[in-house]
C-alpha cells in the first residue's frame, strides 16, 4: 500500500499542480458547457413549458460534449514533452497511474461541471426537484465519460489531428451514460423515484472504473511503440 | 493440424492457400444466393399482412446478421492481433471493418426502405433501428482509426483495442436503448411479435444467411491478401511474386 501510495500523491499533486499554473485554460470547458446550454433557448423556444421537456437532454448533451473536448489534455502535453514515457517506465504500474491521472483530470473537469450544473438548470427551466438528481447524475456520470474518454484519446495521442477522430470514437461509447442521466433526470422533474437509474449509472461507473484503465494503458503502450 | 494451422500464418503461405481458396467460396457463394434469391422471389408465398414487400428482409435479416457476425470476428481476430502479434489476424481485422459496416448500411437501409410502407416512416426511433446504428458508428470509428495511423501494425492494435471496448459496450449500449425505448413509447411497433416463419420463408431466409456468410469469407479473403501485400510490400517474396506476375505478362 505506501509503495503504491507515494507515486499516485506525487503524480496527483503534480497534475494539479500543472493545471493551477495554467488557470485560465481551466475556464475553457466550463464556458463551452455554459455557451452551449444557452443556445438551446435560442434556438428552440423560450418558453419555459418547452424548455423543461428538454432541459435534462440539453445539460447531458452539453456535458458529454465539455467532457469529450476537455480529453483532448488528458495525455497530449505529457506526451508532447516526454513525461508520459517517463511515467510508463516507471516500476509502478501504469494503470494506476492512468488511474490518477483521469482522476486529477477530472477533479479539474467534471467537477466544476456539477457545480455549475443548477445554474444552467435554472436557465433552462429545470423544476427545482430535479436539481439533486441532477447533481447526483453528473457526479456519477461525469468520471464514467472521463474514464471511457481516456481510452480513446490514449490510441489518437499520437496523431497530428485527433479532434474530430475523439468524438467518433469516444461517443457512441458515451451513450449508455446518457440514456440514464438524462432519463433521470427527466423522471425526477415529473415527480418519480429515480433509485433505478441512479444505480445503473453506479454500475456503470463501477464497470469503467476497473476495466478503462487497463485498456488505457494498453492504449498507451501502443501510442508510445 | 497443428502445423498445417502455424503454415497458415505465416503471410506468404496464407497469401497462396487463400488465393486457391477463393473461387470455392466465390463459386458456392453464388450458388446459394441465386437459389436463395429464386426461392425468397418466387416460391415463397406472399406475406397475408404485409404483401409482397415484407421479400425484403432476404436480405435484411441476412445483413443484420452479418453487421453482428463480422465485428466479433473483427474484435477477435484483434484480440488474436493483439496478444500473439499474428500478422494474419491483423490484415483480418483490418479488411473485415469496412465489410462490416458495409452490411450494417445494408441493414440499415433495407430496413428503412421496408419501414416505409409498413410504418409510414423511413426511420422510427426504434431500440433495434438505433443499435444497429450505434453499431455502424462503432465501425467508422474502427475504420477511421485504422485509416488516421501511419504503421500499420500499430493502428492494427489500435484498432483492436477500440474493437474490444467495443464488443464489452454493445450489451450495455444495446440494452440501454432498449430500456430507453421501451420507456419513451409503448409497445406499439418494438414488439412486432414475430411470427412463427413459414417453412417456405425460412428455407430462403438460411439460404440467404449461407450465401452472406460465403459471400463475406471470399471478400475477406481477397481484401486480407491484398492487405498482405500492402504490409509485406518490401519482403523478398513478395518482390518475386511481382516478378512472375510482370514476366507472365
Amino acid at each position: 500500500m505506501s509503495s503504491n501510495f507515494s507515486p499516485v500523491y506525487t503524480l496527483l499533486k503534480r497534475d494539479l499542480t500543472l493545471a493551477y499554473r495554467h488557470r485560465s485554460e481551466l475556464a475553457n470547458p466550463l464556458l463551452f458547457f455554459v455557451i452551449v446550454v444557452s443556445l438551446f433557448p435560442l434556438g428552440i423556444s423560450p418558453e419555459s413549458k418547452v424548455l423543461q421537456q428538454i432541459a435534462p437532454g440539453i445539460i447531458w448533451v452539453a456535458a458529454l460534449l465539455a467532457a469529450m473536448l476537455s480529453l483532448d489534455n488528458l495525455f497530449r502535453s505529457d506526451f508532447e514533452d516526454g513525461s508520459l514515457e517517463q511515467i510508463a517506465l516507471t516500476a509502478h504500474s501504469l494503470s494506476l497511474l492512468v488511474l490518477v491521472k483521469v482522476f486529477a483530470h477530472w477533479l479539474l473537469t467534471g467537477l466544476p461541471l456539477l457545480v455549475i450544473a443548477p445554474l444552467l438548470g435554472v436557465l433552462v427551466a429545470l423544476p427545482t426537484d430535479a436539481m439533486w438528481t441532477l447533481m447526483a447524475t453528473l457526479a456519477l456520470g461525469t468520471p464514467v465519460l472521463s474514464l471511457i474518454g481516456a481510452i480513446g484519446v490514449a490510441l489518437i495521442v499520437g496523431l497530428r489531428r485527433g479532434g474530430v477522430l475523439l468524438s467518433l470514437l469516444v461517443l457512441p461509447l458515451y451513450i449508455p451514460v446518457l440514456i440514464f442521466g438524462a432519463n433521470a433526470v427527466a423522471t425526477a422533474s415529473s415527480g418519480l423515484p429515480v433509485i433505478g437509474q441512479l444505480y445503473f449509472l453506479a454500475a456503470l461507473l463501477s464497470l469503467s472504473l476497473t476495466l478503462s484503465p487497463f485498456a488505457t494503458a494498453a492504449a498507451l503502450r501502443i501510442s508510445l511503440s | 493440424m497443428w502445423k498445417f494451422l502455424q503454415r497458415l500464418a505465416s503471410p506468404k503461405h496464407f497469401y497462396t492457400i487463400s488465393q486457391r481458396l477463393t473461387p470455392w467460396f466465390g463459386w458456392t457463394c453464388l450458388i446459394f444466393m441465386v437459389m436463395g434469391l429464386y426461392y425468397g422471389l418466387f416460391v415463397a408465398p406472399a406475406d397475408y399482412q404485409q404483401g409482397e414487400a415484407y421479400r425484403i428482409i432476404f436480405i435484411h435479416v441476412p445483413a443484420a446478421w452479418m453487421s453482428m457476425f463480422i465485428y466479433m470476428v473483427m474484435a477477435v481476430s484483434g484480440m488474436i492481433g493483439l496478444i500473439w502479434r499474428m500478422k494474419i489476424a491483423e490484415a483480418f481485422a483490418a479488411s473485415s471493418a469496412p465489410i462490416g459496416a458495409s452490411f450494417t448500411f445494408l441493414a440499415l437501409v433495407t430496413g428503412s426502405l421496408w419501414g416505409k410502407p409498413m410504418w409510414g416512416a423511413w426511420w422510427v426511433w426504434d431500440a433495434r433501428l438505433t443499435s444497429e446504428l450505434i453499431l455502424l458508428f462503432l465501425y467508422l470509428g474502427v475504420i477511421a482509426l485504422n485509416a488516421a495511423i501511419e504503421d500499420k501494425r500499430i493502428a492494427a492494435r489500435a484498432s483492436g483495442i477500440l474493437a474490444l471496448v467495443g464488443v464489452v459496450n454493445i450489451p450495455i449500449i444495446h440494452y440501454s436503448v432498449v430500456w430507453w425505448n421501451t420507456l419513451h413509447q409503448g409497445a406499439t411497433i418494438t414488439k412486432l411479435d414475430k411470427p412463427s416463419i413459414h417453412i417456405d420463408m425460412l428455407i430462403p431466409l438460411l439460404l440467404m444467411a449461407v450465401a452472406f456468410k460465403l459471400f463475406y469469407v471470399t471478400v475477406v479473403l481477397i481484401r486480407a491478401r491484398c492487405e498482405v501485400l500492402e504490409r509485406e510490400k518490401n519482403l523478398a517474396w513478395v518482390q518475386e511474386l511481382g516478378q512472375t506476375v510482370l514476366t507472365k505478362k
